[in-house]
């Protein structure tokens, strides 16, 4: 007979407290604002979620791009049974979204019937209604209204740059 | 910053010193392992390793690991482990946060340095206690993707879809590589998943994340491996028949899974170009694939048509200890070569999400390629 084994849970945390930095900072922040933003690259790609450093150059990046709150599915894959903490907790779609105005892919969860989810497909963010300047602001994406898509007009037109740290 | 030419090709990955793998040992890979720690599970894969050399710990010139605290569930965890290798007398030792394939790269860099003839790579998994499938999620950007918890197949179904909608492949396809990699892994005593059902009855069962089911995953696996790499002459008086690394190097790529083309793997293909892969024909590759859609993308980064074997140990499909299925391909590969079944193998691992950052080591028998 096997011996018996003990066990117990064993919660594991590391509970430091960092700061986001001009980037991040703003990305995090404009989304508790319902404003996506986006950081210029050094081939004048709009990646999003911002980047504080060229993935391909190492350049430093600070120019924020607004963005706008519709896009375009890029992949996707089915997730029939959310796990815990997980975005959402009905059966929803992975999902890597080109936001309107961005040349990479934010991931996220989709919240639509799995017959209506294939990549190319338009989606919306949906707001969550509390929002603390985290990337679950964006409570999740839906499928975008049907016709003209009016409602996609970002806050600002013009580019911002990036404050530094505060002093 | 003025943007930079392309890194150069690490001028030591195809010269200097000539470093063979001369042993290989690892754990028959279970699902759990509850009556072992870590040292447990460590212990009689070093000595495994140490007796096919006739080696002792003492007369190892470096020594280097590879392991994860999370999966441990403490800081440092790897000094436990050290208690399996004996570190008094103190050794020269170091520790690498990853698979243990880069913990053989480094061990490769300090033979090249001349500062040790022979080094000791060993590296251990114990995936049980957790849910390695939600562990594996802080491993991703703090801000933007961890906060989510798309757990690691949910990231693989996103690569496989990618795959699927560019016509690269087909859940028919998937299916095939699940086959085959199991099938082989009939042959290899240490696999956790030995054959398989057939293509058609795969396909019946339900998805894991759509597209993948759960012969597209990976087994959640406990193990270890270790192997003895040995320089010049220690090479040749260790082992009749050394696999000398003719060629090794490893690169990166964003972490930002939406930066990247899924569908393509262009670190693989520049570590494989730096370690040699596309100078002379392969008589067989071990890829660090644990989805069968990241296989397609494997090969097609490396040129892999059908006349090499992939995988014929089974691959990480039949097992895959977290932290030690990249160190088990070089294992693999280098046995291939110590057992005269092959002359050139390719052998390659990988880290972090969706093929992140990819390793690709050439192995090469005296006498070269081609059997």
């Amino acid at each position: 007979m096997p011996p018996e084994v003990l066990s117990a849970p064993l919660i594991v945390e590391f509970p430091f407290t960092r700061s986001t930095g001009p980037v991040l900072g703003a990305f995090l922040t404009g989304l508790r604002e319902r404003v996506v933003l986006g950081a210029r690259g050094s081939d004048g790609r709009v990646l999003c979620p911002p980047a504080e450093y060229d993935p391909v150059t190492a350049a430093e990046l600070t120019e924020l791009v607004p963005l706008g709150q519709l896009g375009t599915v890029t992949t996707w894959a089915w997730n029939e049974r959310p796990r815990p903490y997980q975005p959402l907790d009905t059966p929803f779609a992975w999902v890597l979204v080109r936001l309107d105005g961005a040349d990479t892919a934010l991931l996220h969860a989709l919240d639509a019937p799995r017959h209506a989810v294939r990549t190319g497909m338009r989606v919306a963010i949906r707001w969550a209604a509390e929002r603390s300047g985290a990337i679950t602001d964006i409570a999740c994406f839906e499928p975008a209204p049907e016709g003209p898509e009016a409602a996609d007009a970002p806050q600002a037109a013009s580019p911002t740059r990036a404050e530094g740290p505060a002093a | 910053m003025s943007s930079p030419a392309p890194s150069p090709v690490h001028s030591g990955a195809r010269s200097g010193r000539d470093v063979a793998v001369v042993a290989f040992a690892q754990s028959s890979h279970t699902r759990r392992t509850d009556q072992l720690s870590e040292v447990e599970l460590v212990m009689p894969v070093l000595h495994d390793v140490l007796k096919q050399t006739g080696l002792t710990a003492n007369r190892i010139g470096f020594t280097c690991s590879g392991s994860s605290d999370y999966l441990a569930g403490r800081a440092f965890s790897f000094t436990m482990a050290l208690d399996g290798v004996g570190a008094w007398p103190p050794i020269s030792e170091s520790h690498v946060e990853m698979d243990g394939a880069w913990a053989l790269y480094e061990a490769w860099v300090k033979l090249q340095t001349g500062e040790a003839d022979t080094a000791l790579v060993y590296s251990y998994g114990k995936s049980s206690p957790g849910s390695v499938r939600d562990v594996l999620t802080r491993q991703l950007d703090p801000y933007t993707l961890a906060p989510l918890w798309p757990d690691s197949i949910a990231l693989a179904a996103l690569q496989a879809q990618a795959l699927i909608d560019a016509g690269l492949t087909d859940e028919r396809g998937l299916a095939r590589t699940a086959v085959r990699s199991r099938r082989a892994a009939t042959a290899n005593p240490h696999a956790q998943l030995r054959g398989s059902a057939d293509v058609e009855d795969l396909l019946r069962r339900p998805y894991e994340v759509e597209p993948l089911r759960r012969h597209d995953c990976p087994p959640i696996s406990d193990g270890a491996a270790a192997v003895i790499l040995a320089a010049g002459d220690a090479a040749r008086a260790l082992h009749a028949n050394p696999a000398w690394i003719r060629g090794i190097d490893h690169r990166i790529e964003a972490h930002q899974p939406g930066v990247r083309d899924l569908t393509e793997s262009p670190s693989t293909r520049l570590a494989a170009a730096a370690a040699g892969a596309f100078d002379a024909p392969l008589d067989a590759a071990e890829l660090h694939a644990p989805f069968t859609a990241q296989e397609i993308v494997l090969r097609r980064a490396l040129d892999l048509d059908d006349r090499v074997p992939v995988n014929p140990s089974g691959g990480p499909l039949a097992a895959n200890p977290v932290m030690a299925a990249g160190l088990i391909r070089l294992g693999e590969a280098a046995a291939l070569i110590h057992r005269g079944e092959a002359g050139r193998v390719l052998a390659h691992a990988t880290s972090g999400p969706c093929l992140q950052q990819n390793l690709v080591a050439v192995l090469e028998s005296s006498a070269g390629g081609t059997r």
